[in-house]
């Protein structure tokens, strides 16, 4: 860890309000974390748990009835959460990029894949056309997309999803951003190419020095390509650190209980282990710990009160009472940094 | 540098005290509502409420404008038409026919449509095409040419009218009644009606049209308006309610040979109670639309 | 494609057979077409000539034979009136119609697509709520009342503008606004929720992702998406127009097939009355068709759909 992270996250509330304010659904909820340069965050989470808010409260692209309510987002230095529109504007495609789940509807049908992929070059870099259009031309090279010169002048239609969604990739790097977010990236995209794709990813990263963050439900992912890993339970932070030390020795009951969903070769049983129960209203979360009711460790404390985020050591927290004690004990090396 | 908009700092959320209402579609739209049933008060009590008999007049007393204006007199209040007929009394026997009509059209207009659009959607196969390719080119003519032309073969009156209006607008409803069913066909509790062994027009009449009746009356307040307005349309050309029943399209066509003469009132006071029908009738149909099926947007 | 398009003349000839039956069928429905098909006032004789020449004691399907005979050859009759065939009459007075018709087209898109984008892009605000008050009496007025009150303002008070008849671009004016106003309304409404739809998708939120300005976001990537239904409904909005034109025609005498068709309804003319229905209805049909194909040639994802 050296200096400054590029990304600092602190206490980042976003929530959404009904029209006549009576409503308030607190889809992100006091969310810390940091990134460095160059490095790979996964933020994990079931469908509701508030990561992709998360990811737009980032870039600050968030829909009318949604307001960040506290925090800071600290990139590169710069608060983004005090800037002006036409500040962020700057910073969207050119410092920090991000990418899309579903590729075709990512793309604008009426439009050539080139003028897309020249689009954010065009306005950002203030490339003449020729120039963004070479450059284009250049990137659908670099995501490994074959014969580019023909591939410019096509639609979004014409092409397969796993070539949508190299383009979309293209179109985030074409700026040369320092961060890149991807949200659920290769959900639409066949197994088979996925690999293809997240290899992809990862080249890129090497090449340009991006950080990334990847969003998904998916660990196998994490656990490929992710350095750190944020877990996210109804829009909190419940569990975060390096890959290594969470897979390893998960603190938090909920992470222990998605690292045991994952149904194993080796597993003789007949059944799948779920997470009995369903995830609380985001609306009308309970006075204490959001996974109280599904929690097979839960004590009566943990209804009563929301506990706070907890260091475990070596960077690792856990947002449980559980690990309130684990905290003030010297961490026995149970596995390599 | 202000504050950017997506960043405020919230209370704590209170409980709701006060409703602010969200813009006017979102609250009851208590005026047009009010103004409808005044129509309607109006067309019932149209007897005791005229002061003058509307079909007729005195030849002395043609083309009094309204008492305010030098000329008129109290006893016209609104004025007098070519005929000496009261236009306040006119105006007043109009509303009944205007309620009548409209609202006898678009009952029939319903039920013909919703049935057969039942019918259509349900039981599938042959009859569906066949009801659906005569709703396809019925909706391709344009409702007042199709209305007209019935019009023209059967004469003027009023139940025809009413007849040829429900003609004209049945395949609105069944359009959308049919796709509603296409739906509600799939669901379980069809399926579980058709393994209990219901028939088919026991399932059709028991279980879907309630389901489709929200639908049909949102479509209904929707269509009163257009009903009304090409009633209007069709006794402006003559073919619609005969003279000298008083009809406020009817009126207005009266209204134009005065029009060049600067005989105002013959022509602003009727469609103004047109005016006032249909946007009433279209303010509550919206808001039944927004209310009650936000699948009938399209519309 | 090839494919397609033969699908969808199929459809079309479908639709005007259809058509022609449901107008022959209402005819013969009512008890007694000859009273509708003779001359008002005419004798016995010619009143058999009429059953002999429409065939009306033959059955349904050999008069309809005869019906379809008619049209294929252009023969729609002819008018008591005017003595001429139908046919020529209607082709006279529809360049008219046409003129009247593009204008008031005119004035609906202009008025109506920029301020239905206006009022997408401030939902809420003072445009959206004058843009839906504008549409709201679009829809609600009656157009001949709309023509009557201009021509009390314009005509009467004001004495700007002629009242009647076609013949200089002034006499264009009021007629255009008074067709027009329920068609700007509606292209405003379609407007509006098309670049809504629009606006809330996934593209548009990678084009504000790729930090596009507002401006180009909604003018470039939303307007031209949101844009397609409307053009859609236009099409089939102009010839609708050509149709429903008959009571501000009348209200403006103006000299067009909606003034023919009403002094068919006056001059209890049927051959006309029949004859601009049909046409009427026909015309739509087939513009309907012509939309759909050139609809295929612009996007190419309509040709591999059902």
């Amino acid at each position: 860890m050296v200096g400054e992270p590029l990304l600092r996250l602190e206490n980042l509330s976003t929530h959404y309000v009904s029209a006549q304010g009576s409503r308030v659904v607190r889809a992100v909820d006091e969310v810390s974390l940091s990134l460095n340069a160059g490095e790979t965050l996964g933020i994990v989470g079931e469908s509701g748990s508030g990561k992709s808010t998360l990811a737009l409260t980032m870039l600050r692209v968030l829909p009318p009835a949604a307001r960040i309510v506290s925090g800071r987002i600290l990139f590169e230095g710069e608060d983004l959460v005090a800037k002006s529109d036409a500040e962020m504007r700057e910073i969207r495609g050119k410092r920090i990029a991000m990418i899309l789940q579903d590729p075709m509807a990512s793309l604008n049908p009426l439009f050539s894949i080139g003028n897309q992929v020249a689009e954010p070059i065009r306005v950002h870099d203030g490339a003449s056309r020729s120039t963004a259009w070479a450059k284009a031309r250049d990137l659908l090279k670099a995501v490994r997309i074959p014969s580019p010169e023909t591939r410019l002048g096509q639609y979004p239609h014409e092409m397969s999803g796993g070539m949508r969604q190299r383009i979309v990739g293209a179109i985030g790097i074409a700026c040369e951003p320092r961060l890149l977010i991807a949200d659920e990236p290769t959900t639409s995209l066949d197994l088979t190419i996925q690999a293809q794709y997240l290899n992809l990813l990862r080249e890129l990263q090497r090449e340009h020095g991006l950080a990334l963050i990847f969003i998904t439900h998916n660990l196998g992912i994490v656990a490929k390509m992710c350095d750190q890993l944020a877990v996210m339970y109804a829009g909190r932070l419940v569990e975060s650190g390096s890959v290594s030390r969470v897979f390893n020795a998960p603190a938090h009951p909920y992470t222990k209980a998605l690292l045991n969903s994952i149904p194993r070769m080796s597993d003789r049983s007949q059944r799948l282990t779920a997470i009995a129960g369903q995830p609380p209203d985001l609306a009308k979360l309970p006075r204490g710990c959001a996974f109280a009711q599904r929690c097979p460790q839960v004590a009566d404390r943990c209804r009563d009160e929301a506990p706070p985020a907890f260091p475990l050591g070596n960077g690792q927290l856990a947002r449980c009472w559980l690990s309130q004690d684990i905290g003030r004990q010297p961490r026995a090396a149970a596995g390599a940094d | 540098m202000s504050t950017p908009a997506d960043v405020i700092s919230l209370p704590t959320p209170q409980p709701v005290a006060t409703r602010r209402r969200a813009g006017w579609l979102g609250s009851f739209p208590v005026v047009p509502t009010l103004i409808l049933l005044i129509i309607a008060l109006v067309a019932v009590f149209a007897d005791q409420l005229a002061p003058h008999n509307p079909e007729i007049g005195s030849l002395a007393a043609r083309f009094k404008p309204p008492f305010w204006q030098a000329g008129g007199t109290a006893t016209y209040l609104l004025g007098t038409d070519q005929l000496g007929r009261d236009v306040l009394s006119r105006l007043i026997f109009g509303a009944r026919v205007s309620m009548v009509v409209g609202i006898t059209a678009v009952l029939f207009a319903g039920a013909v449509g919703t049935l057969l659009g039942i019918v259509s959607g349900y039981l599938g196969g042959w009859v569906d095409q066949v009801i659906m390719r005569i709703t396809d080119t019925w909706l391709a003519l344009p409702a007042l040419t199709f209305a007209i032309f019935l019009a023209a073969i059967v004469g003027p009156s009023m139940w025809n009218i009413v007849f040829i209006l429900g003609l004209t607008y049945w395949t609105r409803y069944a359009r959308v009644v049919r796709g509603e069913v296409l739906s509600l066909r799939e669901r379980e509790f069809v399926r579980l009606a058709i393994v209990a062994g219901c028939s088919k027009w026991t399932i059709m009449l028991r279980h879907i049209l309630p389901n489709v009746v929200n639908s049909a009356v949102v479509l209904a307040s929707l269509m009163l308006g257009v009903v009304i307005i090409t009633e209007a349309t069709l006794s402006f050309l003559g073919v619609g309610v005969p003279p000298p029943q008083p009809a406020w399209g009817l009126m207005l066509s009266d209204g134009k040979q005065g029009l060049m003469v600067g005989y105002w009132w013959l022509t602003v006071f009727p469609g103004c109670c047109i005016m006032l029908m249909v946007l009433s009738a279209n303010l509550l149909g919206d808001w039944l639309r927004v209310k009650f099926d936000p699948q009938l947007r399209q519309l | 494609m090839a494919q397609f398009i033969s699908r969808r003349v199929g459809y079309c000839l479908l639709s005007l057979l259809l058509l022609s039956l449901t107008i022959f069928f209402f005819v013969r429905v009512t008890g007694d077409p000859a009273a509708l098909l003779v001359e008002p006032g005419a004798s016995a004789a010619d009143i058999a000539a009429i059953h002999e020449r429409f065939g009306l004691d033959r059955p349904l399907w050999e008069q309809y034979g005869l019906f379809m005979w008619a049209l294929a050859h252009g023969d729609l009759g002819q008018s008591f009136y005017y003595q001429t065939p139908v046919i020529e009459l209607y082709l006279s007075r529809l360049p008219y119609s046409l003129l009247l018709a593009s204008a008031a087209m005119v004035f609906s898109l202009v008025i109506g697509i920029p301020s239905g984008v206006l009022a997408s892009v401030r939902v809420g605000r003072f445009w959206d709520s004058a843009g839906k008050l504008f549409a709201l009496l679009g829809l609600s007025l009656p157009s001949f009342w709309v023509g009557l009150v201009l021509i009390l303002v314009f005509s009467v008070y004001l004495r700007w503008l002629p009242s009647s008849g076609a013949g200089t671009p002034a006499h264009l004016i009021m007629p255009a606004f008074a067709l027009g106003w329920y068609f700007a309304a509606a292209h405003m409404r379609l407007t509006r929720s098309s670049m809504l739809d629009v606006l809330g998708s996934e593209y548009i939120k990678l084009a504000r992702l790729k930090g596009l300005p507002e401006a180009l976001v909604i003018a470039k990537h939303a307007f031209k998406n949101a844009l397609i239904p409307v053009i859609t409904l236009a099409g089939i909005n102009l010839v609708i127009m050509i149709n429903v034109a008959v009571v501000v025609e009348t209200v403006f005498a103006w000299p067009g097939i909606g003034r023919l068709l009403y002094e068919g309804i006056t001059f209890r003319d049927f051959p006309v009355v029949q004859g601009v229905v049909l046409l009427g209805g026909a015309m739509i049909i087939v513009v309907n068709l012509a939309i759909d194909i050139l609809y295929a040639v612009i996007d190419p994802r309509i040709r591999f759909e059902r």
